[in-house]
């Protein structure tokens, strides 16, 4: 199989879209016929990191690669970095505004959830220029 | 097979998306922080929920849960009901506190997961 590519620009606070990208991406693997476990920990995983990127990070681009036997999602924002990526994966750990707790989120339980869900997740952070996660999923393992 | 149409009179509960003649799943969980729903590993259950916007719909949607029941009357928007019909997503609102709605669904056989 050919490698599928699926690409999405994230708006900066656009907090009632939420969620648009991982929707779709979700789809697009029910129709490849992948898994359906596999499928709800990719895109949960998705999900968190694509909140986070509304929520914090002045939105940023999802690019999400399927082939054969991985999905591999790589989160790109330019926000303000993550200084200490050690204490933002712990869990409880939040930085989190007042409007993203009214959405159901920022108990600090993002990240360790991602890694939870991943079998490989990258973590890139400049302070002041913004981070990059890469989450992979091996599905045919 | 006991079905959502069931649930509807005890709970004072209303239909928003969805057929009542859906089997009633066999876990329910509660929790206004979808974080938490997030974290879920076992079976989909049924989520009563008093956050009323689109994310919980969105969460139920990205975790595999097919009913989602609105607690203390909380107003359910038609952006709600639009992403649960497109999702194929059962969504109830009771009037009752989710102490309260849960205290109902323990009674009628509904399963915690933990």
């Amino acid at each position: 199989m050919e490698t599928l590519k699926l690409k999405y620009s994230l708006k900066d606070g656009d907090f009632s879209n939420a969620g648009n990208a991982s929707s779709n991406i979700k789809k697009n693997l029910k129709m490849l016929g992948i898994n359906a476990a596999v499928i709800k920990k990719m895109v949960v995983s998705i999900y968190e990191a694509e909140v986070n990127m509304i929520a914090h990070a002045n939105g940023g681009v999802i690019e999400v690669f399927i082939d054969e036997e991985k999905i591999k999602a790589i989160l790109a924002d330019v926000g303000p970095g993550i200084p200490d990526i050690d204490q933002a994966m712990k869990k409880g750990y939040t930085t989190a505004s007042e409007e993203v707790r009214q959405m159901g989120f920022g108990a600090g339980m993002g990240l360790p959830n991602i890694k939870k869900n991943s079998d490989d997740l990258k973590i890139e952070s400049v302070v002041g220029e913004g981070t990059t996660l890469t989450i992979t999923s091996y599905y045919k393992s | 097979m006991r079905t959502i149409q069931n649930l509807l009179e005890p709970l004072q509960a209303k239909l928003h998306s969805g057929c009542t003649d859906a089997a009633i799943p066999e876990y329910a969980f509660g929790s206004d922080l979808m974080s938490d729903v997030l974290t879920l590993e076992e079976e989909a259950p049924m989520l009563i929920t008093g956050l009323a916007n689109t994310q919980s719909i969105r969460t139920a949607e990205m975790a595999d849960i097919e009913v989602v029941l609105i607690a203390r009357g909380k107003e359910v928007t038609e952006a709600m009901i639009d992403l649960a019909k497109e999702n194929d997503i059962i969504l109830i609102s009771s009037p009752f506190s989710l102490y309260k709605i849960c205290g109902i669904l323990f009674q009628n056989g509904l399963k915690p997961l933990y």
